[in-house]
């Protein structure tokens, strides 16, 4: 095992980390930028170091400073959470060839699965289902005669993108042929990448998203999957595990396909694979992530792994300490609260005046926050999770609601009321999801 | 750095100071703050004699120091002419981004 990881991150995620390695009794390093000084995972590691000014380019970005900080401390890993430098294979080699070892997979498998058609390519190699797509796309008429082939509506997507940046629906050729163009040059120059190809377009799919734990040696665990429909602008805010959409023989089915698939890539590490599932029920791979998830504690919660401390381990070259495949039991909900506007999803950034988290039976807070606490402007605005868990769906629900009236947080907007909103939406009690939830919700409203 | 594990509280309520706000009613002069993490070095060699010493007076552009990352010689140059007041970090201690190494007269 390590002797001392620091923790290349920030908020509830750096926290996380945190305690698994305290759990582990591993020292722990935090770095921060200026604004985080006074941050929970700063003063509740056992050294901290500044790194940087506040914008994340000259701080939690900032590779020299970060190794930098390393070789002052003494540090022997680096975990990375998830953003900033987390799928950053350069990252990873560069702290492997300073003798510190990344808590994650090997660079390689990152960079395999990090850009979108490479990765579909190795999915499909590996035995893994496939939305019906396209190839990278030449110019204009090679595009109009690709999302011909592969039949409209169609996802034009960028291959170096992701979290939902540089996608658009086309339904038609004359669009995609005046599409092409623009949306090449977006992505040049947002992911210095201008390849382009295109996917069959679901209507209304549900995104069902499968977690794994793999050795590199041949063991591979599939901890069940993840229901994130209930999306904004392809940005997760309620995560459940299991989903109500699968059955017990879909779901067997695919721990089989992963397995076998994760098994054959050689994968080390926690990781997980995204699934869209069309209006028959039938699943295609989007992408695998090769970093612990935000939504990554419903998992945590139905099957009793703790994932940040066996990814730990497995970096560690050490044994994971689950044997078999764990049983999935009960039902877990996640609710990401974020520092904005519950209706126009302004961020809302500022001090919080007064902050108590809600408590009780099957409740659990990831956070990063405390009253007087000043959630900064230039970060993301996830300030905290609020997970329910409970012996069925019904039960984890009736603990959110009463969870989210418990939560106080003031000083601040939250989206709080959209949660409250959606936990008493009849729709999502009879776990009628889709990507297309939230719109279904927002016109419900506002005629209601 | 931090010395912890800290106990947790939260902070004062009211904003505290910031930093050398208060100091500058009654320290003469002002600050020179690292740009890196890494390892102070007062001089560029340890045979060599040191960049400056307290009392030294130095031009716009001249080394004060190293901080050294990942074995990279980072010279601190400095941006006005002046004179060494103090030397606020011991030779070989690691610095923080933004840490006071010198304060200065201009």
């Amino acid at each position: 095992m390590f002797d001392k990881v620091l923790i290349a991150n920030r908020g509830e995620i750096a926290l996380r980390v945190l305690r698994a390695c305290r759990e582990l009794g591993v020292q722990t390093v935090a770095v921060h930028s200026e604004v985080d000084a006074e941050a929970r995972h700063v003063r509740l590691a056992d050294e901290a170091v500044c790194i940087g000014p506040p914008e994340a380019s000259g701080s939690y970005l900032n590779v020299p400073a970060l190794l930098a900080a390393a070789e002052i401390t003494g540090a022997d890993a680096v975990h990375p959470g998830y953003g900033f430098l987390s799928e950053n294979a350069d990252f990873a080699e560069i702290v492997g060839q300073c003798g510190l070892t990344f808590i994650g997979p090997k660079p390689d498998d990152m960079r395999a699965w990090g850009e979108k058609v490479p990765a579909r390519a190795l999915a499909k190699r590996l035995g893994l289902p496939l939305m019906e797509g396209s190839q990278v796309m030449t110019d204009a008429d090679d595009a109009a005669t690709k999302a011909e082939a592969v039949g409209y509506p169609v996802m034009l997507k960028a291959s170096g993108g992701g979290g939902g940046r540089g996608m658009q629906i086309i339904r038609d050729s004359a669009t995609m042929r005046k599409a092409y163009p623009r949306a090449r040059q977006e992505a040049e120059a947002a992911f210095s990448n201008g390849d382009l190809y295109c996917e069959r377009y679901v209507e209304e799919p549900r995104h069902i998203e499968f977690q794994v734990l793999c050795d590199g040696a041949g063991k591979v665990w599939v901890l069940g999957e993840r229901e994130c429909s209930i999306q904004r602008r392809h940005q997760k805010i309620l995560e459940e595990a299991p989903s109500v959409a699968m059955s017990h023989e879909l779901r067997m089915d695919m721990t089989a396909t992963i397995e076998r698939a994760m098994k054959e890539s050689g994968y080390r590490s926690a990781g997980t694979l995204e699934f869209l599932m069309d209006e028959k029920g039938d699943l295609a791979f989007m992408e695998m992530n090769t970093r612990i998830q935000v939504e990554h504690p419903v998992t945590e919660e139905v099957t009793g792994v703790d994932l940040v401390m066996e990814q730990i381990r497995l970096a560690a070259g050490d044994e994971p300490t689950l044997t078999d495949h764990p049983e999935l039991k009960g039902h877990a909900i996640e609710l990401r609260i974020n520092a904005e506007d519950p209706d126009t999803f302004v961020p809302w950034p500022g001090k919080i005046t007064n902050y108590h988290p809600a408590g009780g039976p099957g409740i659990r807070i990831d956070d990063g926050i405390f009253t007087g606490w000043v959630v900064p402007r230039v970060y993301d605005s996830l300030v905290a999770k609020l997970i329910a868990v409970g012996p069925t769906r019904d039960i984890a629900i009736r603990r959110l609601r009463r969870a989210v009236d418990e939560t106080l947080i003031e000083g601040i907007r939250t989206n709080l009321p959209l949660h409250r909103r959606i936990l008493h939406d009849p729709d999502f009690v009879e776990g009628k999801l889709s990507t297309k939830f939230l719109e279904r919700l927002a016109e419900r409203t506002s005629i209601g | 750095m931090v010395a912890g594990p800290q106990s947790f509280a939260p902070p004062p309520m009211s904003a505290p100071p910031a930093a050398g706000e208060s100091e500058e009613e009654t320290v003469e002069g002002e600050y020179v703050t690292s740009p890196f993490v890494g390892t102070f070095y007062r001089a560029p060699n340890p045979s060599s004699p040191p960049f400056v010493k307290e009392g030294s007076s130095f031009e716009s552009g001249q080394a004060l120091c190293i901080v050294e990352a990942m074995k990279l010689m980072n010279e601190i140059e400095a941006e006005f002419s002046g004179t060494i007041l103090e030397i606020l970090v011991e030779n070989g201690k690691p610095v923080e981004y933004g840490d006071k190494l010198f304060r200065v007269k201009r």
